[in-house]
């Protein structure tokens, strides 16, 4: 029996840039330098682990919908040892939201063809944590999210999801969807020969029509929230800075008590 | 007036803060309604009608502690089909999050996560988000739908407001789908005995320089004299000082308490997304170029073992 798995990951800016709104409202792209999704590195690790510890064959897919420069992330994904990749590009997807998103990632995995699809737990740049949610519900399949630990055996998937209040055992059929934490264990660096590898490993490249997906679903005119405003949060004004000369605690003690802390 | 549905998250029938916030937000926008499901459903009514809630729609079956998020979203779609309600509020933890999203996809409605403000307008609700590690503010709307929005706790004040809290059952039937992931074990988190770390009013968190997991009883120590929530960066969580639980910042949890302390944190961006929301940000840190500074109302450039142990013997003694 072989397994596919399909690997979500997103090109964002970098979350240590100075990241800014576009004329539009929408992210803007153009000024901060773009990488694969750090969050989604636990993704592409735990689809990797999978496939090393089946006696099947796995054969590990990553996808991504983004601009052309998005094929970096594939790039680095492809060279921490996925299989191939799939790039959903057209310029009808601008300013498409998470709903959106999550049309276009469903069409592409079931033109892929899976058996599980794994995601990052949220991205760092929108940082909503719902597209494997809603990818649950449009493939219809169970979800198995923000698991810590993660294991597939014999067409079953099982994970350990730590809330705040408890820490839960799930147990899923495939095809499943399922999302992994920062907890779930370090992304690999990709090694010399991977990166060569990568060069040479396929990446194909979809757009909407590839998907039946009518150009007014998806983009900002399509998308079903709007954002209106967006305004630079002002700059928090200079505090008092002391120096521990040992009285440090004392002062601090004194600054919350004139606050009503204490 | 229009009603407005408000989840509620609740332990047995002790309604979590965050939820009780929901409703003074609801009130802006019409007659809160509350749904409230599983075990001890029923006996959160008195509570929510203390703050708002007119009607309390209350559905008890073992699916909701069974299988995970979707039979909540079922209930949730069928509390929206018996309301019509103008907007759907849902604390913004994840599993709240992931229940607003499948609601709002299966409802064809807009979602907002992580809202800090709301308030009504022309349009429909009119939501304030802190966006790019709370370096932006924006306002946004959905566009289509219902709006389903889901919002961070600390958003807005709980607020007493006497109103019916009455109970009607909410009619429910699970679709295979709501069966599909079962939770096969549960371990409950072992109580600290201090507050939430996301509702709390004073958070005191440690970072790298704190040195040690043995270290962070100073830590305890200080937030047990203020009556705070301990907090840790992800440098100290990574090195397996403190809980992942507890860490704050762009992987961990949000906090936007009244006061934040750091100590021994240096403020990389990915700490500063978790907490620089805070109303007021003090900081102990050795190093005076700590970006941590760039944010603090207060700030103690010094030895944490030297300045912590202070600053407690302080407040207990002012607090007799």
């Amino acid at each position: 029996m072989s397994l596919r798995i399909v690997v979500t990951v997103k090109y964002v800016p970098d979350a240590t840039g100075d990241r800014h709104f576009a004329d539009d409202l929408t992210v803007d792209r153009d000024d901060v330098d773009g990488l694969l999704s750090e969050l989604d590195e636990y993704a592409v690790e735990q689809a990797l682990q999978i496939k090393e510890n089946a006696d099947d064959d796995v054969e590990v897919t990553v996808l991504t919908v983004g601009p052309e420069d998005a094929k970096d992330a594939l790039r680095k994904a492809l060279s921490m040892g996925a299989d191939k990749a799939i790039h959903v590009e057209d310029d009808d997807l601008h300013g498409t939201d998470a709903i959106g998103t999550s049309l276009v990632l469903a069409k592409a995995i079931e033109k892929a063809g899976y058996d599980l699809v794994i995601s990052g737990m949220a991205s760092t740049d929108g940082t909503m944590g719902v597209v494997p949610a809603l990818l649950a519900e449009r493939l219809g399949v169970p979800q198995v999210t923000l698991l810590s630990e993660v294991s597939v055996e014999d067409g079953t998937v099982t994970g350990r999801r730590d809330g705040d209040a408890a820490s839960e055992q799930l147990q899923a059929s495939l095809p499943a969807v399922v999302s992994v934490t920062d907890q779930s264990g370090e992304a690999r660096y990709p090694s010399f020969k991977g990166i060569m590898a990568a060069k040479k490993k396929p990446v194909e490249s979809w757009d909407l029509s590839d998907l039946d997906i009518d150009a007014d679903e998806v983009g900002l005119e399509g998308a079903w929230t709007k954002v209106e405003e967006a305004a630079e949060r002002p700059a928090r004004s200079a505090g008092t800075i002391v120096k521990d000369e040992g009285e440090g605690g004392k002062q601090l003690a004194e600054f919350l008590a004139s606050q009503k802390f204490i | 007036m229009a009603e407005v549905l408000v989840y509620v998250d609740h332990v047995d029938g002790a309604v979590r803060k965050p939820t009780l916030e929901l409703l003074t937000l609801a009130r802006r926008l019409g007659t809160p309604v509350a749904v409230a499901l599983g075990a001890g459903a029923g006996n959160t009514a008195a509570q929510l009608g203390e703050h708002g809630a007119e009607k309390v729609l209350v559905h008890e079956a073992a699916e909701y502690a069974e299988y995970l998020v979707v039979p909540k979203v079922e209930a949730l779609q069928a509390a929206v089909e018996a309301v019509s309600p103008a907007a759907v509020l849902v604390p913004s933890s994840a599993e709240g999050k992931e229940i607003a999203a499948r609601l709002a996809l299966r409802i064809g409605s807009g979602i907002i996560t992580d809202a800090v403000d709301l308030e009504a307008g022309d349009e429909g609700p009119v939501v304030t988000q802190s966006v790019f590690a709370a370096s932006y503010t924006t306002k946004s709307r959905v566009t289509k739908g219902t709006p389903v929005v889901t919002v961070k706790p600390n958003s807005a004040p709980v607020e007493a407001a006497p109103a019916a809290g009455a109970v009607e059952q909410l009619a429910v039937s699970f679709s295979d789908k709501a069966t599909g992931t079962k939770i096969t074990s549960r371990t409950p988190r072992e109580s600290t005995g201090r507050p939430e770390l996301t509702e709390a009013a004073i958070v005191v968190s440690g970072g790298r320089g704190v040195g040690g997991a043995e270290n962070f009883r100073l830590i305890e120590e200080l937030a047990d004299s203020l009556g705070a929530a301990v907090g840790a960066s992800r440098a100290a969580v990574d090195a397996g000082w403190y809980p992942h639980t507890n860490q704050v910042g762009q992987t961990g949890k949000t906090v936007s308490p009244q006061l934040y302390i750091a100590t021994g944190i240096s403020g990389a961006i990915q700490h500063r997304a978790g907490m620089q929301t805070s109303k007021t940000i003090v900081a102990i840190n050795k190093d005076p170029e700590a970006p941590i500074f760039d944010l603090v109302d207060y700030g103690v450039v010094g030895d944490l073992f030297e300045v912590v142990p202070q600053l407690t013997e302080q407040i207990k003694a002012r607090k007799g």
